[in-house]
């Protein structure tokens, strides 16, 4: 049996070692967590526009953005996200919390490394793709808008 | 048929005293009893994890040494070996003792690979006393291999746990307790497994590969000892050796042990079990050379085994290579 | 005016796009960083072929609040950019309908950075 035959059976062996978990608990929780999530942004930005007249939905839909982010961040710095996000999994990380989280997390961990060259250049290791394709690819949207737009 | 692998030690090193220490959550382990020191707070008055690493290894290799009733300038070396990049913790807390220093990098075959090492100087007569000891901290581990702490992510169900604990032991040329009687050196074994959180299934064929090999040079079967110990395998990693042992013709049945599938439990949802150089260190310096003082083991196999992986060649995609080595422990008759 | 049926729509619709994202972690080991990428371009991918606002009409906050309502800010921002200003505003445009967002998080993670500190993952 040469190598690759034999590492090809191993995996195969340990693929059906590895035990089967309950996806339905996991799946539940990810609805619900991500859907109050959601939920509580709606009530954000429609009790921000009962209150304020002037304000356009758009503002208020930023507002609630931005309130979720502060929520996400205070829950990171205070230790509790991790534990909500170990239960809801992707209910949380989908969520413009994840994002939010995703950066606060960061910086937390690299703050020994300094302030400059810790915190401040790590801030992105995981949240840096996300802005970074979505950048490029909304570049990629505005230009293919312009050629479309040339004829 | 025999290969130098295995080496068979004349003079038998003893080890004379040993120490552990464990973190807050290894307190809930049905093995904390034996643990010599329980910390409440794994931060230990320190201002990082990696400190706290280094403080526990200080800690550790200062207690055994004063276990031993040695002055630690009677220690002719210390061999040591942790997770961080460039084994910092183990450099840095040599540096407090005025000792000779051999670092090692063996990932979580640490422990047994220091003991294996510092078995031949002290058998060769080139040492009288020789400090191994090895740490690691969950901490520290997560934040250099995956993720930010805070981070709010789902571990996979095939992740293991990072123990938080080290262990020092004492090896002389005279002196009472349980003997290192052979060693063998594994050899770097990968088959091919690239999942990073399954570490088990990557270091499971290394450890089939040592014991194979430390079974055929040394004439025995697994029924020859008292007790089996692997390192870190965790409960799949342990049933895949199980199953590759079987396969080749050695069945390993109830003294086989393995210390990350048995040191947390099951309601502490660590899935796999404890993983790192401090589960199988913990284990030893505490549970099973208790054990061995009090005879109720007489004759034991300890194979660490290690995940030799860094970031780097995990995100380049590289599979993860295995290594395992063996000691065994014997009481003299 | 309290609109339930909005409610429902928002609740049911965020859980859905979560739970999506979920199956695919479980099923395929994507790592949740890849999960995020995928959905912000798939948010900008809707908003280009114009289908977002539809989804938005229905669920609002159901979509707008997972990472899907960025990739679709990013897009609409760079299309409105190159209809005002041109090639400019292609570049312009996106990461200034976001700024809001970026900056927040940003300034956040400054904030609580400096006033706490990381912990262990606790026993669970």
């Amino acid at each position: 049996m040469n190598k690759n035959e034999r590492n090809a059976r191993y995996n195969a062996y340990v693929e059906s070692k590895i035990p089967k978990t309950h996806n339905f608990p996991s799946l539940f929780y990810a609805f619900i967590i991500g859907g109050i999530i959601c939920v509580l942004g709606q009530t954000i930005k429609d009790t921000l526009l009962s209150i304020f007249d002037t304000m356009t939905p758009q503002e208020a839909s930023n507002w609630a953005s931005i309130g979720l982010i502060f929520l996400a961040s205070l829950l990171t710095g205070l230790g509790v996200f991790d534990d909500i996000g170990a239960i809801a999994g992707a209910g949380t990380i989908v969520p413009i919390t994840g994002f939010s989280n995703s950066i606060a997390s960061s910086a937390l961990d690299f703050k020994r490394e300094g302030i400059i060259f810790g915190m401040c250049s790590k801030m992105f290791i995981v949240a840096g793709p996300v802005i970074v394709n979505g950048v490029v690819a909304s570049i990629v949207v505005g230009l293919i808008y312009l050629i479309i737009e040339a004829f | 048929m025999e290969n130098k692998q295995t080496i068979f030690f004349k003079n038998k090193p003893t080890i004379i005293s040993s120490y552990s220490i464990a973190g807050p959550k290894e307190s809930y382990s049905v093995f904390a009893p034996y643990f010599d020191l329980v910390l409440k707070d794994d931060l230990w008055d320190c201002d990082s994890y990696e400190l706290a690493e280094r403080k526990m290894l200080e800690h550790v290799i200062f207690n055994a040494i004063e276990r031993a009733k040695l002055q630690p300038k009677e220690i002719d070396a210390l061999i040591c070996g942790d997770l961080l990049n460039q084994i910092i913790s183990s450099s840095f807390a040599a540096r407090r003792f005025d000792v000779t220093y051999i670092g090692l990098f063996g990932a979580c075959s640490t422990m047994a690979e220091s003991l294996a090492v510092g078995a031949c100087l002290v058998d060769a007569g080139y040492f009288d006393n020789v400090a191994c000891a090895t740490a690691s901290h969950f901490s520290s581990v997560e934040r250099q291999f995956r993720m930010p702490l805070e981070l709010g992510n789902q571990r996979p169900p095939t992740a293991q746990w990072t123990v938080t604990g080290g262990g020092c032991s004492v090896l002389s040329n005279k002196g009472i307790g349980p003997q290192i009687t052979m060693a063998t050196f594994g050899k770097v074994v990968d088959f091919n497994v690239t999942d990073a959180n399954n570490m088990g299934a990557a270091m499971a064929p290394s450890a089939m590969t040592t014991m194979l090999v430390h079974f055929q040079n040394t004439k025995t079967t697994p029924d020859d000892y008292d007790l089996i110990v692997t390192g870190d395998l965790g409960k799949l990693g342990a049933e895949i050796l199980i199953d590759l042992m079987e396969y080749n013709g050695y069945k390993l049945g109830q003294n086989y042990i393995d210390c990350g599938h048995c040191i947390y439990t099951n309601e502490q949802n660590t899935f796999m079990g404890g993983s790192g150089c401090g589960c199988s260190a913990v284990m030893l310096n505490s549970y099973i050379l208790q054990k061995m003082r009090e005879k109720v083991y007489n004759k034991v196999l300890f194979i660490a085994t290690g995940a030799l992986l860094s970031t780097t060649s995990s995100f380049q995609g590289e599979s993860i290579p295995g290594i395992a080595h063996a000691i065994v422990l014997e009481n003299k008759r | 005016m309290f609109d339930l049926l909005l409610y429902l729509k928002v609740f049911f619709v965020g859980g859905f796009i979560c739970s999506i994202a979920q199956v695919l972690i479980i099923k395929t080991k994507i790592t949740s960083a890849r999960i995020l990428v995928m959905f912000v371009v798939l948010g900008v991918f809707l908003e280009g072929v114009g289908v977002f606002d539809y989804l938005v009409q229905f669920a609002e906050s159901g979509v707008t609040i997972p990472i899907l309502g960025f990739g679709k800010a990013l897009a609409e921002g760079a299309i409105l950019g190159a209809q005002e200003s041109g090639l400019i505003g292609v570049f312009t445009g996106g990461l200034t309908k976001t700024a809001g967002g970026i900056a927040a998080a940003v300034a956040f993670a400054y904030l609580f950075a400096i006033i706490f500190d990381a912990r262990t993952k606790k026993n669970m």
